[in-house]
C-alpha cells in the first residue's frame, strides 16, 4: 500500500500531500497550509495556485 | 448544548415527554405513528441530537433509553425506505473513479448558490443561513462516526480530510466554529440547534439522513458516497455565495467560511472519492451499490431543499 505525496488527478488538479512551497507564475511564493493541497492545472482557477474546482465547468477536452 | 426544538405532532411530543421523563420514570413503549412527515423529522432529529451534543434539560442517559433506540429505529428504517424507494439505482456501466463526477454534474439540481450570487435579497440569504445552520454548526460531525467502521486505506484518508474540517488542530479554523463566527458577525445565533424551528422538512431530513448514515455501520458505504457528493458540489457553489455575500455586503466573517470551502472541498472532493470511496470498494466491492445510493440521496435532498426554499421566495427554479 503506496501512499503518494503528489498525485496528478485526471481532468482535476494536482494534488500535494504535506507542506510544500508553491511559486506561481508571477514567481509569487504560495505556502501550503493544509493536509493535502490542490494545485490548478487547468489554468482557469480564480485563486492560483490554488484549484478552486472551475475545471468541472470546461469542456472535457479542455480539461487537464 | 440544544435547545428542544417545538414538537410538531403527536410522535414528537411524546419523544419530548419521553426525553424529559429520563431518568427518574420508565419510558413506556409506544407504536405512536408519526402524524405527518414534519413530525416523524423533528422527532428523529430530536433521538439524533443525543448522539452529538445532547439536548438542554435531558438527562445524558436518554441516548441509551431502549424505547428511545426502537422510535428512532423505526423513524430511520421509514427513512431510509424512502429514499431507496426514490432512488433510481446505481448507474449502469459506470466506473465509480473515472466517471463519479461527471455523473454528479448531470445530477446536480437546482441551485440555491447562483441565486445568492446575482439575485438573493439580504433576507433570502439570511433564512438561508438560518436553516443551513442546523447542519454547518456540526459541519463533518456526522461523518466522523464513520471512520472505526471503515478498512484501513479509506480510514486514513477520511482521517486525513476530517483533520482538515476540524482546522488542522486550530479550533478557530474548525470549519462549524467558522461558521458560527459568521452567524454572530452576520446578526444571527450562533449556538448548535438556534433555528431548528425555522427549518422546514426538506432541512430536517438533509441532517437525519447524514446521522443515520453515520450512526449506522451497515450504512458506511453510503455515508462515504454522500461525503462524496457533497465535497463535489461544495467548491464552485461556495465561490458563488462567497459572490453574493460580498454583493450584499455581509462581513467578513461569513465570507470567510465560503471562500475557505473553496479551496478545502476542491481538495476534498479529490480525496473522498479516489482515497475513500474507491479506497473502500476495492476492499468491500459489495459496498460500491451504496456510495452510488449515499451519493444520489445528497443530491436528491439538496435538490428538494433548494426547491423548498424556492418556492417559499417566490422564486422560480
Amino acid at each position: 500500500m503506496t501512499r503518494p505525496d503528489v498525485v496528478l488527478c485526471p481532468g482535476g488538479p494536482m494534488l500535494l500531500r504535506g507542506d510544500h512551497v508553491v511559486v506561481d507564475d508571477d514567481g509569487v511564493e504560495h505556502s501550503t497550509s493544509r493536509p493535502v493541497s490542490a494545485v490548478c492545472r487547468c489554468g482557469k482557477s480564480a485563486s492560483k495556485p490554488w484549484c478552486d474546482g472551475t475545471h468541472k465547468l470546461l469542456p472535457a477536452k479542455l480539461r487537464p | 448544548m440544544t435547545a428542544l426544538p417545538k414538537p410538531r405532532g403527536p410522535l414528537s411530543t411524546w419523544v419530548t415527554n419521553a426525553l424529559r421523563a429520563v431518568p427518574d420514570e420508565e419510558v413506556p413503549r409506544s407504536d405512536l405513528e408519526p402524524e405527518s412527515p414534519d413530525d416523524a423529522a423533528v422527532a428523529l432529529w430530536m433521538l439524533h441530537e443525543l448522539s452529538y451534543g445532547g439536548l438542554d434539560d435531558v438527562d445524558d442517559r436518554a441516548e441509551w433509553e431502549p424505547e428511545l433506540i426502537r422510535a428512532r429505529l423505526r423513524l430511520e428504517h421509514d427513512l431510509e425506505a424512502q429514499l431507496r424507494d426514490r432512488w433510481p439505482g446505481p448507474p449502469e456501466g459506470a466506473d465509480l473513479g473515472a466517471d463519479f463526477f461527471d455523473w454528479v454534474a448531470d445530477h446536480d439540481g437546482s441551485s440555491l448558490a447562483r441565486l445568492v450570487q446575482t439575485d438573493a435579497t439580504k433576507e433570502q440569504v439570511l433564512d438561508l443561513l438560518r436553516v443551513r445552520s442546523v447542519y454547518h454548526l456540526k459541519e463533518a460531525d456526522p461523518t466522523t462516526w464513520v471512520i472505526p467502521r471503515l478498512p484501513v486505506a479509506a480510514k486514513a484518508a477520511l482521517v486525513e480530510l476530517q483533520y482538515d474540517e476540524y482546522g488542522v488542530g486550530d479550533p478557530a479554523r474548525l470549519h462549524a466554529q467558522l461558521f458560527a463566527r459568521g452567524m454572530e458577525a452576520s446578526g444571527l445565533r450562533p449556538e448548535a440547534g438556534a433555528y431548528v424551528d425555522e427549518a422546514p422538512l426538506e432541512i430536517l431530513e438533509q441532517n437525519n439522513v447524514l446521522s443515520m448514515f453515520g450512526l449506522q455501520r451497515r450504512l458506511r458505504g453510503a455515508a462515504v458516497g454522500h461525503l462524496a457528493a457533497f465535497e463535489a458540489t461544495s467548491s464552485v457553489p461556495s465561490r458563488r455565495i462567497a459572490q453574493g455575500l460580498e454583493r450584499l455586503g455581509f462581513p467578513e466573517e461569513m465570507i470567510g467560511y465560503y471562500r475557505e470551502h473553496v479551496e478545502a472541498d476542491a481538495v476534498h472532493e479529490q480525496v473522498a472519492l479516489r482515497d475513500i470511496c474507491v479506497a473502500l470498494v476495492d476492499d468491500e466491492p459489495q459496498l460500491e451499490a451504496d456510495v452510488w445510493f449515499g451519493a444520489w440521496a445528497c443530491l436528491d435532498l439538496e435538490d428538494r431543499t433548494a426547491h423548498r426554499m424556492l418556492d417559499a421566495w417566490g422564486v422560480s427554479a
